[in-house]
């Protein structure tokens, strides 16, 4: 009883709910790769990560260069632990580079700022799983008033 | 003459109006009974309960000795298949072509092949003249074509009973005439049982072996068409003559003129 | 005392409709589902879904392309321009989609559904099928009531994806805000069972409350001319009214202070 024509663009109609499903899927809500290339992965422990949540990105500069895979807090010494996702094309990081907690804008986000340290002759390049020796944790505003508080204090 | 269907001190009320009043009348197997009266006294409404879609506020309808109105639904739609109806306006689904609609309730209650239900289709079509309309969307139907694939739908499924509502309002005289044609014919060959409610005097008279006349929520008149022509009842000769004044008033009830001009009292 | 005996029996008349209304519904759901009915339904998702989509799309598009405009003149004050993605996607995903998606559904197809119902029963198709001992709720109100829940999700789905990308075309093409920062930082902002889940589960709600409306003010309906534009007008009020009131509470459950 039901028409060919009616059929198809039922399923026309289908095709479509799905295409915007997997377009809100994989554009608007995904689980978050910066290039579609392969990433390699480094570690970071931070004092403290303040608001940064899985997903943010990494950045040298500005450009994005990778996103953050996990955060977890480190079993033994009870730091957090930053994994970070870093996109193939960029392996070519000496080992002194630092990362830092930093937030875009006055209330952006906070992602992780990646500052490539000197390349001198016998520093090797950071690879896959090594941990970054040099992190600055974020600005923790609450902090910030308690040490100012309490340098005027001592004086 | 067996009785098919018996209404026993039948009352109905709509809200607060009564529509039937205490009325007791039997439809015999295989014949045509008329069931006639001026419009707006609910003769479409005494159908629907023969039917079982309303139920009556005390009295009995009785199909083949079953209680209608003491049926359970599943029961109610059983005893269904063996009747149907043709409704005023024909009441062909609109969203569907002619094939289709009268196919349809072969389908709902059949498990008969396609091929057999084209079969019966086109052959309940041709019963009516419409083979040829066969494709067409129920839109595409004249009124008086309408009604007659409507019939075919009817009696796609071979009942024992047809109901008519009004099968003649409303038609030009050709389209008037096929269906006097194909009820008197359908009657006779399929052995059917129909009751035609109408006020169309002349075309019922033609078919009907016996007639009721409905009036003022009483039956006022009924028995054969001869018997019913030489009635002494004021009314039903009104009826039958189609004069302006007479037991049924001109006038809706209103003041006198007197009172409405002058305001004597 | 007469405006109390009207009022008792207004009263009393709203219970019984509700009680009506019920009695349909669990008839039509709990209608044996048949093999006959499927294509039935397919052919209402042609008549609710198919033919909702221009409207939706186009909404969509438009509404994507106001927020756009509105969220930059905000955030562009406080620099945060960066931020119009999620600000976009977010309001769109959570609220804009599922509820401009069903008042225009209300309107489109639950006012076309009421006056689709109350015609069949005006020319008394309902009738015909009781006479022909189907049940019309089996015929006529579950391929209707299934396709409303099927195709709202549905629509909501494709109304939010191009709302997201009228954003796009207003805020980055035209507005000069990063493509990058658009779609990443709303990438990193927008969780797909918070957001876009929790928008579908309302649109499911939202259908089954429009479609449950619509064809009972149609079922429900007199059978005249002004009956059924009576019923009509009553299924876009109520079903508008019903949404607005249902996404709060729907809101509060999901979004709100645990």
């Amino acid at each position: 009883m039901t028409s060919r024509k009616v059929e198809v663009l039922v399923g026309l109609f289908v095709a479509l709910a799905i295409a915007a499903s997997l377009m809100l899927a994989l554009n608007v809500a995904s689980q978050g790769t910066v290039g579609q290339g392969d990433t390699y992965t480094l570690y970071a422990k931070f004092d403290n990560i303040g608001g940064l949540k899985e997903r943010s990105s990494v950045k040298v500069g500005g450009v994005v260069i990778g996103r953050v895979e996990k955060i977890a807090l480190d079993p033994k010494d009870f730091t957090p632990v930053v994994t970070l996702n870093i996109s193939t094309a960029y392996d070519q990081f000496p080992e002194t580079s630092s990362a830092s907690i930093l937030t875009s804008g006055l209330l952006g986000e906070q992602y992780v700022g990646f500052q490539p340290g000197f390349t001198i002759d016998d520093i090797e390049n950071l690879a896959d799983g090594d941990y970054i020796a040099d992190t600055k944790s974020a600005l923790v505003l609450e902090d910030l008033i308690g040490q100012f508080l309490f340098s005027k204090g001592s004086d | 003459m067996k009785n098919l269907i018996e209404i026993d001190s039948l009352t109905f009320k709509r809200g607060s109006r009564v529509i039937y009043d205490n009325i007791s009348l039997h439809i015999p197997e295989g014949k045509t009974t008329a069931i006639m009266g001026p419009s707006g006294i609910g003769k479409t409404t005494l159908l629907k309960l023969i039917g079982g879609q309303l139920r009556p506020d005390s009295g009995d309808i009785q199909f083949r000795g079953e209680s209608i109105p003491g049926m359970s639904r599943k029961r109610l739609f059983h005893v269904r298949r063996q009747m149907s109806m043709l409704f005023q306006s024909g009441a062909l689904f609109t969203d569907i072509s002619v094939f289709d609609n009268i196919a349809y309730p072969l389908r709902e209650h059949s498990n008969l092949s396609e091929d057999l239900i084209k079969t019966i289709v086109l052959l309940k079509l041709q019963a009516v003249g419409l083979r040829g309309a066969v494709n067409l969307m129920p839109s595409e139907l004249s009124g008086g074509m309408a009604r007659r694939a409507a019939l075919a739908r009817a009696i796609a499924l071979d009942p024992e009973l047809i109901l008519y509502d009004e099968p003649f309002a409303g038609q030009d005289p050709i389209s008037m005439g096929v269906l006097v044609k194909l009820i008197k014919e359908l009657n006779n060959a399929l052995n059917l049982t129909s009751v035609v409610v109408t006020h169309d005097v002349n075309e019922v008279m033609s078919i009907a072996d016996h007639v009721y006349i409905l009036a003022e929520k009483k039956i006022i008149g009924s028995g054969t068409p001869e018997q019913i022509k030489q009635s002494d009842s004021a009314l039903v000769q009104q009826f039958l003559r189609g004069e302006a004044d007479g037991p049924v008033p001109f006038h809706y009830p209103a003041k006198s003129l007197e009172q409405e001009f002058l305001g004597v009292s | 005392m007469d405006w109390l005996a009207k009022l008792g029996q207004s009263t009393l008349e709203r219970f019984a409709a509700i009680g009506r209304a019920t009695g349909m519904l669990l008839g039509a759901l709990l209608a044996a589902p048949q093999i006959k009915n499927i294509s039935l339904t397919i052919k209402q998702i042609y008549v609710v879904g198919v033919q909702s989509l221009s409207i939706i799309i186009v909404s969509g598009l438009f509404i994507g392309m106001v927020m756009a405009l509105q969220g930059y003149t905000i955030l562009v004050d406080y620099g945060a321009e960066g931020s119009l993605g999620p600000m976009v996607a977010l309001s769109i995903l959570r609220e804009l989609g599922p509820v401009v998606t069903a008042l225009l559904f209300a309107g489109r197809a639950g006012s076309a559904l009421t006056a689709e119902i109350g015609l069949m029963k005006a020319t008394e198709q309902l009738s015909s099928l009781e006479m022909m001992a189907v049940d019309p709720l089996r015929r006529v109100v579950a391929p209707r009531l299934w396709a409303g829940l099927i195709s709202m999700p549905m629509l909501t789905l494709i109304f939010s994806a191009v709302g997201i990308l009228g954003g796009h075309l207003v805020g980055v093409e035209w507005l000069g805000v990063d493509v990058g920062s658009y779609w990443s930082i709303m990438q990193s902002t927008v969780e797909w069972n918070e957001d876009v889940m929790n928008g579908v589960i309302k649109s499911v709600f939202f259908a089954f409350v429009i479609t449950w409306i619509a064809i009972f003010k149609g079922y429900d309906s007199v059978p005249t001319s002004e009956g059924i534009s009576a019923a009509t007008t009553q299924t876009v009020v109520y079903s508008s009214l019903a949404v607005l009131g249902l996404d709060f509470v729907l809101t509060a459950i999901m979004f709100g202070i645990e």
